[in-house]
């Protein structure tokens, strides 16, 4: 293959470029005069905390997304990119975090899936054994995807990326669902592509991942770049501050309430969760959660927070170890629509759910349809009735109303998981004051957020979770932002 | 859309749209029309003896699978394998039917129908098992046991159960002890029917008022939900669902060998149990509105007998509305679904 050269036939040793690039959805900007300048040849690492714009940058690099202003060039040159196919074609290659393989279709297949012509299942089998073979990418070509383990799965997908040639490799967090070896046997491949000549853009929160890997480094924070440098020069300490921006300090303590910790509502004791290949999600785990403290969970998806979220809400069994927690636990999961309400139910029928499973006999609709109304009055549901549907209401009203249910027998233990999310400030100040008075009133509550201007003005203790291990930081948010990408 | 009656308005387009459509079959396949559509409503509504001895005759097996149909439907199984359960449900209680026939009424009758709503159950329980063990998707291992259920009734009208002679593919038929009482005299329907009737009844009541009954339309209408929100093991919820449905599938079978044959032969089920999906769709799987869809698709299959005895017009147009009523369902709901969302 040609490489392609500059306007004036110099071969840019600036494979990729972003500059300036802004990109806003609806309300929010997403990016801000973002720029990415990657040298042929090397690693690149993009760093930053969630919502810092990484994903949405490297889509838009990979023809994904249209940014709203700025230039893309490859190898010098600007180019338009109308859709990922064109990024391929100009010999760009993305794995997503979460894979584009199809499960029923065997691993050659998924590779040739997309390509043109006959399709012959003995040239495919036998090219894409060839090309695994030179790339050392070990992969059966005829073995299922599904029944493939992630890492595996992983291979697939990067070898789909240079099936197509690509020459810059653009990876999404691609170790968050990896097991400790098949890191390291993504990275030794990783540094050989690199020494062969190809390009790599690692999309990561994790500092020490960055500094050991990249030969350069871009931080993003808020939609902008704020830190590019060769990874030589660079240190945890620099990064941090960087990652998380040392002057934001918006810790606002005047919400919080000293109060007097009371007795212990719920414990786990070595609790550890795996998931269904038997990968540690939850390290060994032992916490304690007191009435009348909130406490504050904050990690990166991945990270095992909310698989700790959902142990303590007693919603997933610990594989090993013990969970004490009390009968009932007000649970507000992160996806109330698949998780909480039953949209076309009414009112009534989603309040009666709380109990459903303990009810014998006859259900008392009078009595329930009077609860679920009280309900409504006490925590502002904005509709006509109990008898309307849920899906007619607003997500705020909606959230209200899982939230009412949840608190409404008092329980000793409240857990939410991103109880805010999707809704506007007025229903978000509503629930964050409920979440505050079932503390005040003598609950434990555990609130999970993506957002950490969410919670910290509201925790009393912060636990973090980072590759699935805890720990307890101060409630500040430098310290909470440093042990979310391990550098506590 | 949340008027009550809402939920009626695609079962009423479907039937509108069903008999455009037959009016449309009939025109293009050069028929007399009237004269088909006047032997249609002759022979199902037509005299006492076509409403009582045809239309309610094949009404009641079409009510007991609807209702099972209907259930599972609710909880999200996908158990088209009604057919399967009702033949089960035939052979088993004809068999039982022999082995008790000397004995009193009182006991030898609802034996054998319980022995036949027990096999309903297994045959549908082996369904769920497949389900809960290996995750079989119920719509194919229920298929593939109606095949078995048929060639199972094959195999007994040839073998162990055929009548003395040994002549006739069927059984002998089964003693006074075990047949239904018939509700008139010099009509063919029996108590069946009642209980049936009865059973949609006690159905709805079960679904709307009971707590276990709540759980069901919990994890028919949002299993995650239902698991996170409210603790109830979806799973589980539904294997029982699927063994009841598969129960009243079965009761079905009983009642028609009990009631109607008196006797096991190859076809005793002229396709009921895929019957029974219009019949439960088009009543929005509502255990009373099932009990008019029942009734409905009864008349169209008595009227159909008489359609193509007196006009030429092959009965098989009754098979062809339900598959229309089917289709008819779903692309309504579908289409409803896609403007709302």
């Amino acid at each position: 293959m040609e490489l392609c050269g500059g306007p004036d036939g110099f071969v840019s040793d600036i494979v990729l470029a972003l500059e300036a690039v802004d990109k806003r959805f609806g309300g929010t900007t997403a990016l801000t005069k973002a720029s990415l300048t990657v040298r042929r040849g090397t690693l690149h690492a993009v760093l930053g905390e969630n919502g810092a714009g990484k994903t949405t940058l490297m889509r838009i690099a990979f023809g994904m997304q249209r940014p709203d202003a700025g230039v893309i060039r490859l190898d010098g040159r600007a180019v338009r990119l109308a859709s990922s196919a064109d990024a391929m074609a100009r010999g760009l290659g993305m794995v997503h975090q979460h894979f584009t393989l199809v499960p029923a279709m065997t691993a050659a297949e998924n590779i040739a899936l997309g390509g043109r012509g006959m399709f012959s299942r003995r040239t495919v089998d036998a090219r894409v054994a060839s090309l695994a073979e030179r790339a050392g990418l070990p992969v059966d070509p005829a073995a299922r995807v599904s029944t493939l383990g992630v890492g595996a799965q992983q291979r697939v997908e990067i070898l789909k990326a240079l099936a197509r040639n690509a020459r810059i490799l653009i990876l999404d967090e691609p170790t968050a669902v990896l097991t400790p070896s098949e890191i390291e046997e993504l990275f030794t491949w990783l540094r050989r592509f690199v020494a062969g000549g190809g390009t790599t853009v690692l999309i990561t929160h994790k500092l020490t991942e960055a500094l050991t890997l990249a030969d350069d480094i871009t931080v993003l924070r808020r939609g902008r770049d704020v830190l590019s440098a060769p990874a030589a020069g660079l240190t945890v300490n620099r990064l941090v501050d960087a990652v998380t921006g040392d002057s934001d300090g918006v810790d606002t303590p005047g919400l919080r309430v000293t109060r007097t910790p009371g007795q212990i509502v719920a414990r786990l004791e070595a609790a550890e969760v795996r998931d269904a290949r038997g990968v540690v999600r939850v390290q060994p785990v032992t916490v304690a959660l007191r009435a009348g403290e909130i406490v504050g969970v904050a990690g990166v998806e991945g990270s095992g927070a909310s698989d700790l979220l959902r142990l303590l809400a007693g919603r997933l069994a610990p594989s090993h170890g013990i969970a004490h927690l009390p009968r009932h636990v007000g649970f507000a999961p992160e996806d109330r629509h698949r998780d909480a309400l039953i949209e076309e139910f009414t009112l009534t029928e989603n309040f009666a759910l709380r109990d459903a499973s303990q009810r014998m006999g006859v259900m008392p609709w009078k009595t329930l349809r009077a609860q679920a109304e009280r309900v409504m009055h006490a925590h502002d549901v904005r509709a006509p009735t109990p008898d309307v549907a849920a899906s007619t209401l607003s997500g705020g009203n909606q959230q209200k109303f899982v939230l009412g249910r949840e608190l409404d027998d008092r329980p000793l233990l409240v857990v939410a998981d991103n109880p805010v999310r999707g809704l506007d400030i007025r229903a978000s100040a509503h629930v964050l004051r409920e979440l505050r008075e079932t503390a005040a009133a003598g609950s434990a509550v555990v609130i999970h957020s993506s957002d950490l201007d969410d919670v910290l003005p509201l925790a009393d203790r912060m636990l973090v979770m980072f590759a699935g291990r805890l720990s307890e930081v101060a409630v500040t948010r430098d310290a909470v932002a440093r042990a979310m990408i391990g550098a506590a | 859309m949340h008027r009550p009656g809402a939920r009626w308005v695609i079962p009423g387009a479907t039937l509108l749209a069903v008999v455009g459509s037959v009016l449309w079959i009939l025109q293009a396949g050069g028929y007399d029309t009237a004269r088909a559509l006047h032997a249609l409503w002759d022979g199902a509504f037509g005299s006492t003896y076509s409403l009582v001895s045809a239309t309610l005759v094949r009404a009641t097996p079409l009510l007991f699978v609807g209702l099972a149909v209907g259930l599972a439907f609710r909880a999200g199984v996908l158990n088209i394998g009604a057919e399967g359960q009702f033949l089960a449900g035939a052979t088993v209680a004809v068999a039982a039917g022999f082995a008790v026939g000397g004995w009193p009424r009182l006991i030898a009758l609802p034996l054998a129908r319980l022995a036949g709503a027990a096999a309903g159950a297994g045959w549908a329980g082996l369904a769920a098992w497949l389900r809960r063990r290996f995750g079989v998707l119920e719509v194919i291992s229920t298929l593939m046991l109606n095949f078995i259920a048929a060639y199972g009734v094959s195999f007994a009208v040839r073998g162990p159960l055929q009548e003395p002679t040994h002549v006739y593919p069927q059984t002998a038929e089964l003693s006074a002890a075990v047949r239904l009482p018939l509700l008139f005299d010099g009509h063919r329907l029996h108590l069946g029917y009642v209980l049936a009737v009865l059973l949609a009844v006690a159905l709805w009541w079960f679904l709307t008022r009971t707590a276990a009954g709540f759980r069901v339309r919990a994890v028919g209408a949002g299993a995650s939900a239902a698991r996170s929100a409210g603790g109830i093991d979806a799973a589980r919820t539904a294997a029982w669902v699927f063994v009841a449905s598969g129960a009243l599938a079965g009761l079905g079978g009983a009642s028609e060998v009990t009631g109607v044959t008196y006797a096991l032969y190859e076809g005793i089920s002229p396709g009921y149990g895929y019957s029974a999906i219009a019949v439960a769709l088009l009543g929005r799987l509502h255990p009373v509105a099932i009990i008019g869809t029942s009734l409905l698709f009864g008349a169209l299959e008595a009227g159909a007998a008489a359609m193509q005895r007196d006009a030429n017009v092959p009965s098989v147009l009754a098979a062809v509305v339900e598959a229309l009523v089917v289709l008819g369902v779903l692309a309504l709901d579908h289409a409803r679904r896609g403007r709302t969302d």
